[in-house]
């Protein structure tokens, strides 16, 4: 276990470093983008005048290098500074829809993991009949449609013609858990029709490849039955591609879900994220990057201990 | 038609009225065809239709173009959303009432010198902010201050650029001096930048927490998701039926509209024109379609050619088919413009003949103009206009008719008014309502003005806007404004294809006086107090 924790703190380490690099993309990205934050704000309202003194009050006559690193001393001490629209703290204003998006993301996962695994071990036991196609099908049709048509498909039968869920998803910090979740079961379905059909094809693919191995070939002789061939001989070795593919579908639950959140008005961090870079909101576009990229290191390397743990032979190296 | 006879058919009409049955414009038009005058009409319709307005609910409605950005801060007003909040947490010296005109607010009553040159506004006595701090002189110095001088970062700084001093004159009277006589200042106080603030110790304002004198105070804001308000119980004004009031930022045009039909809110901004012949359809649904002043403009550099010949200009205006982009780029809900900024629903429209599509003389005054055939290219982005791109295609299509030949070019969104507006010779723009023609001329029509988009000079037109601007006598002035009308209307640089009409939607059990105003959603933004539950 020494190994592992050894590995652990290394990887966050590069995190570290990795977060770094991308908070000099951002700034830099953000920096190319035509037209800053006063040219934004005041829009057609813009004159000379008021741009000047807009900029100097936000201290944006100072160069990039300036700006930049004055940012990143706040960063390091935990100041990720002040939004340049609202002036209020970034960590308040994120704070409530960051933890919206990962209510929702969890949520829209403990349905869609379960889901997609157990479908495909049992293409992967049917596989090439009927059952196995249509699975394919259906799934494959809900990754092909694009997001807001599935919410809008979903939107149209279970709030409007049935009644059945409310198709606005606004939710309070004071609602009971029960009133979330039937609140934000529309999105949250959205989303599993999306990430259901990747998930399940890599657990189907992964068990059919060592279905042909001969240690499968000698369970088979023996006499141990279909389904027992794949949960208990097969599976435990699929899993690390499979936690892979999970790993990859829920750093997407996070991240790509802005047409989401648009559709039943979802109050997540990436409308915040669209709006700030249309208002070249710097300390907001940043955080909600940063946040984005953490969220992918530390899923990657949840897959890779996942991996690991899994995989008798990597957890006792030579 | 005897007096019995005319009364029952009245009690008739009320009930048809009453269950909806037939709107406002069909109930006048009765009226009138039963031999009653508009006006006698128009007090039939709110004496027995409108009900007395009730007290009492929570009015929750589904504002658009919210934005996470939102701010408090006034200089910096601009999305929508932030412009309805301003008026429902926030009051200001004047306002525009449901019949489009103009009438008291913070200011009960206010005066002009001879040569409009100084302006006094008596204050409201009543009036109040939220915490309970009484207005004062104080207060509305600082809020206007705030938009002007060197320091100040506020949009509506063009404003009050002609203001050279404001003045206490006890408690509760403020003195305005400006540098030109300026007959429209009580207008431009109901501009929606223009609110009304408690004033710091340093003459500063307090704008960050939310603060206000409006009908209602903040109880709980959410930038780009909901703000919560009670009602303010100091308010100084007539209304306030509602106890609270929720709006809830849905930018989704589809959300919107789902929420209204599933009754998640009484009442929405602004319905996508798409379907709105559809949404029409369900019962409990009232579609609030109102004419507006906010034009779309096609300006065109004058100073540029091939636009510097006042012959290329008539071509191209004569080469659109306005009726045409009503119907399908606006799905009805507009009205076609006659190639100058005031529309039928402005103080002082003069009633000069629509110009329409017309290529045989386009092609005429193509050739008045030296040219066979024409080339130009017209930018365009759909932020500006959802449909902009569509339309400047369907006025190329036009165009062709006359051998004028329009290439569109679809610019970023992003970037759009400093990048493309102002620094390309021909392009597409979207103007809100302003309340009158001297604020809309003034603003972009001016020789010297920072927004003269078309570079448009004519020196009778000037010299006209400097007169009118001093002008108190009513008739004197709106003949001025007839001729500066004709001068853009004949010469000027701007193609004036159409007005948008504000089309929102509520529930039926959301009641209105007879007429709403049109200078912003949602009766100018002021629904939130001046509308009820039935």
């Amino acid at each position: 276990m020494g190994d592992i924790l050894n590995i652990v703190i290394k990887r966050l380490g590069l995190g570290l470093l990795t977060l770094l690099v991308i908070s000099v993309i951002i700034f830099g990205a953000v920096e190319l983008l035509p037209g800053d934050i006063a040219e934004a704000v005041l829009g057609q309202g813009a004159t000379k005048e008021n741009v000047a003194a807009m900029r100097e009050q936000l201290g944006l006559d100072r160069s990039a290098p300036v700006r930049y690193f004055e940012w990143l001393g706040g960063a390091v001490t935990g100041d990720f500074g002040n939004s340049l629209v609202s002036q209020k703290p970034v960590s308040e204003a994120i704070g409530e829809r960051f933890s919206n998006t990962l209510f929702l993301a969890v949520y829209a996962a403990f349905i869609a993991v379960p889901i997609a695994i157990f479908l495909g071990i049992l293409v992967a036991l049917y596989r090439n009949t009927v059952f196995d196609r249509v699975a394919n099908i259906l799934t494959l049709t809900s990754i092909s449609a694009p997001e807001f048509f599935l919410a809008y498909v979903l939107i149209l039968f279970f709030s409007v013609k049935w009644g059945m869920f409310p198709a606005i998803a606004k939710i309070d910090a004071d609602m009971t858990l029960l009133d979330k979740l039937e609140r934000t079961f529309l999105p949250a379905l959205t989303m599993v029709l999306v990430v259901v059909a990747h998930m399940m094809r890599m657990t189907r693919a992964s068990i059919i490849n060592l279905l042909a191995s001969p240690y499968v070939e000698m369970a088979r002789l023996k006499g141990v039955p279909a389904w027992k061939v794949i949960v208990k001989h097969t599976l435990p070795n699929a899993w690390a591609p499979i936690i892979n593919v999970v790993a990859l579908n829920l750093a997407y639950l996070i991240t790509g879900v802005v047409l989401v959140e648009v559709v039943f008005v979802y109050p997540g961090i990436g409308q915040m994220l669209v709006d700030s870079v249309t208002k070249r909101d710097f300390p907001v576009v940043q955080a909600c990057c940063l946040i984005f990229a953490a969220t992918f290191i530390l899923l990657n390397l949840a897959a890779d201990i996942g991996a690991i743990l899994t995989n008798p032979r990597l957890r006792h190296p030579k | 038609m005897t007096q019995k006879k005319n009364s029952r058919l009245i009690d008739q009409m009320a009930t048809d009225a009453k269950t909806g049955r037939i709107n406002r414009r069909e109930f006048m038009s009765y009226a009138i065809a039963a031999g009653m005058t508009a006006s006698t009409g128009s007090l039939l319709w709110s004496s027995n239709v409108s009900a007395a307005p009730k007290r009492g609910g929570t009015f929750r409605v589904g504002v658009h173009d919210g934005n996470t950005t939102h701010t408090h801060d006034p200089g910096k007003y601009a999305a929508v959303a932030e412009i309805q909040l301003a008026h429902v947490h926030r009051s200001y010296l004047t306002e525009i009432t449901s019949e489009n005109g103009l009438g008291p607010d913070m200011a009960t009553s206010w005066s002009a010198s001879p040569d409009a040159k100084k302006w006094t506004f008596t204050l409201n006595k009543n009036a109040s902010f939220h915490n309970g701090q009484k207005f004062t002189a104080k207060d509305a110095i600082a809020s206007l201050n705030y938009h002007r001088g060197d320091k100040s970062t506020s949009a509506a700084k063009p404003l009050l650029t002609a203001v050279t001093d404001i003045k206490a004159d006890g408690d509760h009277t403020i003195v305005i001096e400006l540098s030109q006589g300026f007959a429209d200042l009580p207008w431009i106080m109901t501009d929606y930048h223009l609110v009304m603030l408690p004033a710091n110790a340093d003459g500063t304002i307090d704008w960050k927490d939310g603060a206000g004198a409006g009908p209602y105070k903040i109880v709980n804001h959410k930038p780009g998701v909901s703000t919560n308000l009670t009602r303010h119980d100091g308010w100084h004004r007539e209304g306030a039926y509602f106890d609270k009031i929720e709006m809830i930022y849905l930018n989704d045009p589809n959300a919107r509209q789902t929420a209204l039909i599933t009754g998640d809110v009484d009442a929405i901004t602004s319905v996508d024109l798409k379907t709105l012949n559809l949404l029409k359809r369900n019962r409990n649904i009232e579609i609030d379609n109102v004419a507006s002043g906010s034009a779309i403009t096609l300006p065109m550099f004058c100073d540029q050619a091939p636009f510097d010949n006042v012959d290329t200009r008539l071509a191209l205006k004569y080469a659109i088919d306005r009726e045409e982009i009503v119907k399908k780029i606006l799905f009805g809900a507009g009205s076609p413009g006659n190639d100058f900024h005031v529309s039928p629903n402005m103080p002082y429209w003069p009633d000069i003949k629509q110009r329409t599509y017309d290529p045989d003389k386009a092609r005429f005054h193509l050739k008045r103009a030296g040219h066979s055939s024409l080339d130009v290219t017209l930018s365009a982005a759909d932020s500006v206009l959802p449909g902009a791109v569509d339309m400047c295609v369907l006025y190329s299509e036009h165009a062709k008719a006359a051998g004028i030949n329009i290439n569109v070019k679809r610019e970023p969104n992003d970037g759009y008014w400093s990048d493309v507006w102002l620094k390309k010779p021909f392009t597409f723009v979207k103007w809100g309502a302003r309340p009158t023609p001297d604020n809309m001329f003034t603003l972009a029509y001016k020789d010297d003005a920072a927004w003269n988009e078309s570079h448009w000079q004519n020196a009778r037109f000037n010299e006209l806007l400097l007169q009118a601007k001093a002008e108190l006598n009513e008739k004197r002035r709106a003949d001025m404004y007839r001729e500066m009308c004709q001068l853009s209307h004949d010469d000027g640089g701007s193609i004036i294809p159409i007005f948008v009409n504000f089309v929102g939607a509520r529930n039926k059990k959301v009641q209105h006086g007879p007429s709403i105003a049109s200078s912003w959603e949602l009766d100018g933004g002021r629904g939130y107090h001046r509308w009820w539950f039935a």
